[in-house]
């Protein structure tokens, strides 16, 4: 089989992050979400990207899976900065209320230390958030964690809904990958030589084929799915289901822990979301 | 057997709304409990729709109006939902893949008994039970793409026994399965019949491969009519068969070519049971009497693979060794089974991908620095699922497509066009939108699609799968016209049929490498390369032997060469 085709999708692989449940794993990443977006403390932001980063060793994700989302991601990140800096290039000097030039670049365009500290900090905190979500991607079994939904009383049809997407997206990908070389074949140039209007317009000549044959498809996952009696009763359980377990509570609890200590620290030390070096 | 119906039409008539004509009309039938019955029929005669009355999904999933009275188990359908429905009567549906709802083995299996809130434990002790039936017991933590077609079946028939209905209904089992894998789905299909009495209903337009195993009664339908209704041995002496386009068996074939009268007598109804008692001497006279088709190709290379590998990951070659030379103006198959390196065959052809070690040489050149653009303007790739390929919404556009992305004058297009339009006898289609063709007809858009780039070579994936006799017929047809006119044609295939009618030679790959490189003939009655290759021994070898006939890749090569002479009379 094609390695490629895995790339970005659940793979089976024994770790213990694969063993927790898909729950604990989705409590965890939005409690460690929610940490570093609401804390622009750049200490507590890198604690909690190595501590992601340790994780993301320990699930045992090749780099050459995630690689390409690494670099769009990290593409997105500098032009965000960039583009920031010259939207307001003062905003540092405000939050931080000192001022240190650290050179003039244009007219009354200055950079301040202040002004660094803080797109830095924005930096690593948008950038922690990306091991977390791979890791919860990439390490759960979609099945089992609309399982855990269901759990929580999400509706089991949208729970389903969810894992079936994740399902076929392998499949989809695959056959993407199929229509776009057969259409290459017929002179469609996907390069960059292309001008970005043909682009999308050569786009299109891959897609329009895709929504079709995958339609087909749909039709015929419903009917097996019918005929078996999805959806008979308000209730289902699940072949996969997980009964959370002391090393769930255990993970839920350490992020928890995170959590509370980053509100800690913003209200009693840094009076705010902000840490301040400057004063 | 108890004389009590446990499903019965009765002046059965349905009509789909969004149809013109009823689908099916007038149908009265009764299985009876514990029988095994196929239901044959061309594309679009109402067999699936037959199918789909039986469970639930009309009126549940496709609405019609519907006349007459269906009772299953004695209560008339319309009284019940799908759900109930499907407790009595359980379906495996074409394609295994499709139907493959759960994430694993395991989970697909269970997915009847999740949605009838089964407790967990006790769920996962039928599922082991139920895989042990299939034979999946160790796969129970497999994810579709690590199965083969095979498994994925088996899986799909446990997700089904799982609830111990008392009808089983298989539509079109063999559709997407290799010869020998078709073959052993048949066995287990039979074996389930043996060992649980459960009713079987199979579906299927390929005859002679249902018949592999012993079937009660055949009931043939004809646009939207039961026409026949009769055991097999009966049903192919009859002319039923080539009244409705299916295909009879290839022995009862041969027999009718050596002018035998075929009866219910001689038990022809499977190979296993012909009595050719009294019959031998005509046959070989006729074998004796064909003259062999000796035109040997001798026009120079057109298409040459030299010491070919080819490795995805860098350590596991999906390719090895290949080589083999494509005479200009040939039409030659790839077979082997799945995963055996023929797609990645075609995608090195195509430029795709590009082999690691050895070369590919048209007509004596290396193309290796060729682009994919380039690359089809030599040789064309005709997808399976036409599907897969169209991206326009109205026939002409799609056919110019491949021109214009390279911009060619439009004063040019159109004549080309055009051309190729007759060609494919689309001419009085052309105005018409892809939506309103057929499936065959959609093939032959995307066949022009690619043909107006005048390719030397086709290639084409599967032309012919899940097609019936006719369609079959026509497609293949088609295709040996466009090889008349100099077109080489690389067929990829798992079809015997195909191998055996059309293409004079197949090249044989099994794990990456060239097993066999040789005459169609020679291929299916070779045990060494039927077994690498997945492949079935043809029953005309079958036939031969029955006759006392030594030399049976002979007597399939005369045959071949038998039915080439009448098709070019």
């Amino acid at each position: 089989m094609n390695a490629k085709m895995k790339l970005f999708s659940y793979n089976f692989v024994d770790s213990p992050i694969h063993r927790l449940s898909g729950l604990t794993k989705l409590i965890c990443f939005m409690l460690l979400t929610s940490t570093v977006m609401y804390s622009y403390d750049i200490r507590i932001v890198l604690v909690v990207m190595l501590f992601s980063l340790y994780i993301l060793k320990i699930s045992r994700i090749r780099f050459s899976q995630i690689r390409m989302m690494i670099i769009y991601v990290l593409i997105f990140l500098l032009t965000n900065a960039v583009i920031s800096f010259f939207f307001s290039p003062e905003q540092g000097v405000e939050i931080y209320r000192t001022r240190h030039v650290i050179a003039n670049l244009y007219g009354s365009l200055k950079l301040t230390w202040e002004q660094l500290f803080y797109q830095v900090t924005k930096f690593f905190k948008y950038a922690s958030v990306v091991p977390l979500g791979i890791i919860f991607l990439l390490t759960t079994d979609p099945s089992e964690f609309a399982s855990s939904l269901n759990g929580v009383k999400v509706n089991f049809k949208a729970s389903y809904a969810f894992a079936l997407t994740l399902r076929y997206f392998p499949d989809i990908q695959r056959n993407y990958h199929d229509i776009s070389q057969a259409q290459q074949a017929r002179g469609l140039d996907l390069s960059h030589k292309a001008k970005p209007m043909d682009r999308f317009k050569y786009a299109l000549l891959i897609i329009i084929p895709l929504i079709f044959s995958t339609l087909d498809r749909i039709e015929m996952i419903s009917n097996a799915m019918d005929l078996r009696g999805f959806a008979k009763s308000k209730t289902r359980t699940w072949y996969t289901y997980r009964k959370l377990q002391r090393r769930d509570y255990g993970a839920i609890a350490v992020s928890l822990l995170i959590l509370f200590v980053t509100a800690g620290i913003s209200v009693f030390i840094n009076h705010g979301r902000f840490y301040n070096p400057f004063i | 057997m108890n004389d009590h119906a446990i499903i019965e039409f009765k002046d059965f008539s349905f009509q789909y709304f969004s149809q013109a004509e009823p689908t099916l009309l007038d149908i009265n039938l009764k299985i009876f409990p514990g029988e095994k019955i196929l239901i044959v029929g061309p594309s679009g005669s109402g067999k699936s729709t037959l199918g789909r009355c039986l469970n639930g999904l009309i009126p549940f999933s496709y609405k019609g109006v519907l006349k007459g009275s269906l009772m299953i188990n004695g209560i008339e359908t319309t009284s019940l939902d799908i759900f109930s429905l499907s407790k009595l009567i359980g379906t495996v549906l074409q394609d295994s893949d499709g139907q493959f709802v759960g994430l694993t083995v395991g989970e697909d299996i269970a997915f009847a008994l999740e949605n009838d809130n089964v407790d967990h434990a006790e769920m996962h002790a039928r599922v082991t039970d139920v895989a042990r039936m299939v034979d999946m017991q160790n796969w129970l933590t497999s994810s579709p793409y690590e199965l083969s077609g095979g498994q994925k079946q088996r899986t799909s028939l446990a997700g089904v026994l799982i609830d111990d209905v008392p009808i089983l209904l298989f539509d079109e089992p063999l559709a997407n399965l290799d010869p020998a894998t078709g073959k052993t789905a048949i066995e287990i299909i039979d074996d389930i019949h043996n060992n649980s009495h459960k009713t079987v209903i199979i579906i299927e337009h390929r005859l002679e491969d249902v018949l592999h195993r012993n079937i009660d009664r055949v009931i043939v339908i004809n646009e939207g009519r039961i026409i026949a209704d009769m055991d097999a041995h009966a049903l192919v002496s009859s002319k039923v068969l080539k009244e409705t386009g299916i295909r009879e068996p290839l022995y009862v074939t041969a027999l009718k070519y050596a002018a035998i009268q075929v009866t219910p007598d001689m038990h022809p109804g499977h190979i296993t049971s012909l009595d050719l008692a009294g019959t031998k001497d005509s046959l070989k006279a006729w074998y004796k009497a064909i003259l062999p088709d000796d035109k040997i190709n001798t026009n120079p290379s057109i298409l040459m693979m030299k010491n070919i590998s080819f490795s995805y990951d860098g350590v596991h070659n999906v390719l090895e060794d290949i080589n083999f030379d494509i005479r200009e103006g040939e039409m030659v198959s790839i077979i082997g089974r799945n995963g055996a390196g023929k797609s990645t065959l075609s995608k090195l052809l195509c430029g795709f991908e590009k082999e690691d070690q050895g070369s590919i040489l048209f007509k004596g050149n290396d193309i290796k620095s060729l682009t994919i653009r380039e690359r089809a303007e030599l040789i064309g790739l005709v997808m399976q699922n036409p599907n897969q390929m169209i991206s326009k919404p109205m026939i002409i556009d799609e056919i110019a497509l491949g021109l214009r992305l390279r911009n060619v004058a439009e004063e040019e297009i159109t004549p080309r066009v055009e051309k190729v339009l007759k060609i494919c006898g689309l001419a009085p289609f052309k105005d018409w939108p892809i939506s309103a063709l057929s499936y065959g007809q959609k093939k032959r858009v995307t066949i022009a699609s690619i043909l107006v780039l005048d390719p030397k070579i086709i290639i084409l994936d599967e032309p012919t799968a899940g097609q019936d006799f006719r369609h079959y017929t026509e497609i293949m047809n088609f295709l040996v016209e466009i090889n008349k006119r100099g077109v080489t044609i690389i067929l990829i295939t798992h079809d015997m049929h195909l191998m055996l009618e059309y293409t004079p030679r197949s090249i044989v790959l099994s794990r990456g490498r060239k097993i066999a490189d040789t005459l169609a003939s020679v291929v299916l009655t070779d045990a060494n390369v039927i077994e690498e290759a997945n492949l079935k021994e043809t029953s005309l070898f079958k036939l031969a032997q029955l006759a006392g006939i030594k030399d049976g890749t002979g007597f399939v090569q005369g045959f071949i060469d038998y039915e080439k002479g009448m098709r070019n009379v």
